[in-house]
């Protein structure tokens, strides 16, 4: 009995040039960074780094050239991905266009919308947030409220979208919202719609996390007039349409690679007096990001192959954010050292970072439990 | 010289018959091997259907199997704990064959399996004499033949010794099978011995292995997690199956990780088999080992009290993952290797460090 298929991703001599070309790219343009600012990963927002991501062509990958895409491979895009993550580059900007919305654009758009948006974001100038969660409406996606009622010549808006990332930096956002019916129908009467911001009616309100740092948001719905054109699909089929998307949302490395830079400045200070406990500890760490690897590489060949890997991406984030989250523990297993954003040596502060940031690595893209309830349902017991 | 699609079609045909022929082993024929009995008809079929040479290359007499698909035989077996030493034989007429010698006639083991030497070996008349003794010998007592390493003037040598000549106390693994001390004072012609081929060490002997065993653990986690999957739907407390229960649930998706995370570690290992690179097979026994170290204890918590007993089968897998997870050398051992090479690499050397290991397989 085969309950999930993980492939071994052919590895492309194109893909690994190209890995050469990133990471020169990389070693110039972080060249003054410190660890505990690239520990941010993907969390770090840098327009200018993403404009120039976006002219060496590592934006939109994998899209058709007529939409400003460069038809490469979805290994050639995992490559790019990969290193961008490990070496902690600020990606913030374009990341979830280039992750879900461009894709979900891609395949349920309307093709206005795809040659005016999808262009601006493989230039890595139009940024695009995720429009899910409410708050009622978390893990339950179907319980959304947010309303978009038709109108002569579109929608008016009316609700509250929570925990949106850089929703105050993005151009649109990509809604889902119900057009008919009530919270009881679940997934029936539920839509999707390409909003522009600067509508009126939008007020988005910033949520400092627990650091402090503030880079989620409110974003509230009053009355927004919304054009018949901002419909994603056909209106009904949102459920679908989310769901495939959230397949984009937990495939990639970023996974489990949220904690690698801390990973690093635990090696530069272990080089010194490398003990027996921590060589292991280290080993172990190794063989889990080996494995990790090959279980994600082969969920991008899969997406290469047009499959639906949802099962095999769920498993690999479940996988990832035990080692990511497990990171800082390891370190303070290994070094007698405290965390502290104003230390002299780079390992204190990144894990300053990385201990305040680590519980959402189970909390993004899908909770652990969640995740572990679509594995559940993979193996038939749902 | 054939292609690489006669490879894979001999390769899906030897999965294919391997599936039919494992498939039909009875609970009594594993439980007699644990006794000690030797399964000689089921061997005889197994060595029939040629998967005793499968890692034999076509030029020293074996049917060019793709490797990678010759060690995916072995998840097969793992998967039906076939009570045979199928990756001992196939591991030891490879040693064999690579050093000029004729495959085993039959059964055949590898020793040393510690990655440390075990036997010395010395020049003594016209002849040789070996001196030694290695313990942990998987299926020794039953061997015809034991391919051995040996030191010889700090150089490893091969040795294709007849298990007659050892010395064998028999002792059993924690699945209740041949772990025994070989010890060995013996004289040797010089037809028995040769210097090793340049890759062979007791190192790479022994991650020779230890690719073999993670094949093994693949399968054999694959039907753990099939077996508690179906216990979970079927056994209904509370008047409902457990499987049901949102606990139970989330324990098995954490079971079916590491099943994946061991599949993942099976492929990277049966890779890596072919040119002995030793790293991506540490990598891949030190995560198989954890796999097993979360994943058994889950299955037997499913499985409540009837898996805990001898009657019912799940012990069958779950004895063997925790032998296979500590032969040819537990997560500590590997471990300790990787760590060794990563710390090496230092901090800016340390993702270039990760992603070498698929360079390595796309370079074959």
């Amino acid at each position: 009995m085969t309950y999930f298929t993980f492939p071994n991703a052919p590895l492309l001599p194109e893909a690994e040039k190209l890995r050469g070309e990133v990471r020169a790219f990389l070693a110039e343009e972080l060249r003054s960074v410190p660890a505990h600012v690239r520990a941010a990963s993907w969390s770090g927002f840098d327009a200018d780094f993403s404009r120039r991501m976006g002219e060496r062509g590592w934006i939109g990958m994998t899209w058709p050239k007529q939409y400003g895409g460069h038809e490469r491979s979805s290994l050639e895009r995992y490559v790019v991905l990969e290193e961008m993550l490990a070496a902690g580059a600020p990606v913030a900007a374009h990341w979830i266009a280039d992750r879900q919305s461009g894709p979900l654009l891609l395949r349920f758009g309307t093709e206005e919308q795809r040659r005016s948006v999808l262009p601006k974001i493989a230039a890595g100038e139009l940024y695009c947030c995720i429009g899910m969660s409410e708050p009622d409406s978390g893990s339950d996606l179907a319980a959304v409220r947010t309303r978009a009622e038709p109108v002569d010549g579109g929608f008016r808006v009316n609700g509250t979208k929570l925990w949106t990332t850089y929703g105050h930096r993005a151009q649109y956002m990509l809604l889902f919202c119900r057009t008919s019916g009530g919270p009881g129908d679940r997934h029936k009467g539920t839509s999707q719609l390409l909003v522009d911001l600067t509508l009126p009616g939008i007020t988005i309100r910033p949520i400092a996390d627990l650091s402090g740092a503030k880079h989620f948001n409110e974003v509230v719905f009053e009355d927004v007039l919304v054009p018949a054109s901002a419909l994603i699909g056909e209106e009904g089929n949102g459920w679908h349409q989310v769901t495939s998307e959230l397949a984009y949302e937990r495939s990639g490395p970023e996974r489990f690679l949220s904690s690698f830079v801390l990973f690093a400045e635990l090696i530069r200070v272990l080089q010194r007096y490398p003990s027996e406990h921590a060589t292991v500890a280290v080993g172990r760490l190794i063989a889990h990001f080996v494995v990790l690897r090959q279980l994600s590489r082969g969920v991008a060949w899969l997406l290469q192959n047009g499959a639906n890997p949802a099962l095999e991406a769920a498993i690999v984030k479940d996988l990832g954010a035990l080692v990511e989250q497990e990171m800082p523990d390891v370190v303070r297993s290994l070094v007698e050292i405290e965390p502290d954003a104003e230390h002299t040596q780079e390992l204190m502060r990144t894990l300053h970072y990385i201990v305040l940031a680590a519980p959402s690595f189970s909390l993004r893209g899908g909770t652990r439990e969640i995740l572990r309830g679509i594995i559940a349902r993979g193996l038939g017991l749902r | 010289m054939s292609t690489l699609q006669d490879h894979n079609e001999t390769g899906a045909l030897l999965n294919e018959s391997a599936g039919r022929l494992f498939a039909s082993v009875l609970d009594r024929e594993i439980r007699e091997a644990q006794l000690g009995e030797w399964p000689e008809a089921r061997w005889r079929q197994v060595e029939d259907a040629g998967f005793a040479l499968a890692l034999v290359r076509e030029e020293a007499g074996g049917f060019g199997v793709d490797p990678a698909e010759a060690v995916g035989l072995l998840r097969i077996a793992g998967s039906h704990a076939a009570p045979v030493p199928l990756a001992e034989t196939m591991l030891a007429n490879r040693l064999l064959t690579e050093a000029g010698f004729e495959a085993a006639p039959g059964p055949a083991t590898i020793a040393p399996v510690t990655g440390t030497a075990a036997f010395s070996l010395a020049r003594q008349g016209a002849g040789w004499r070996v001196r030694g003794s290695a313990s942990g010998v998987p299926w020794a007592r039953h061997a015809k033949v034991i391919a051995a390493l040996a030191d010889h003037d700090g150089k490893p040598w091969m040795i294709r010794l007849d298990r007659r000549r050892a010395d064998i106390a028999p002792n059993a693994s924690l699945a209740g099978l041949p772990s025994d001390v070989v010890k060995l004072d013996a004289e040797l012609s010089d037809d028995d011995v040769r210097p090793a081929p340049s890759r062979w060490t007791c190192e790479s002997l022994t991650a020779a292995g230890a690719a073999l065993r993670v094949a093994e653990m693949a399968g054999a986690l694959e039907r753990v997690l099939e077996m508690t999957v179906t216990y979970a739907n079927e056994r209904v407390q509370f008047g409902k199956p457990i499987g049901k229960q949102q606990a139970v649930q989330q324990l098995l998706a954490v079971l079916a990780g590491q099943v994946a995370a061991c599949g993942g570690a099976a492929a990277i290992a049966g890779a890596a088999f072919d040119a002995l690179d030793i790293l991506p097979i540490a990598a891949a026994k030190v995560r198989a080992g954890e796999a097993v170290s979360i994943a058994a204890p889950i299955a037997h918590q499913v499985h409540g009290a009837i898996g805990f007993t001898e009657e019912h089968r799940l012990h069958f897998f779950t004895r063997r993952l925790w032998t296979w997870r500590d032969e040819f050398g537990p997560e500590r051992h590997w471990s300790a290797i990787l760590g060794r090479r990563a710390i090496a690499a230092g901090a800016d050397g340390l993702w270039p460090f990760v992603t070498s290991f698929g360079a390595a397989q796309e370079a074959r």
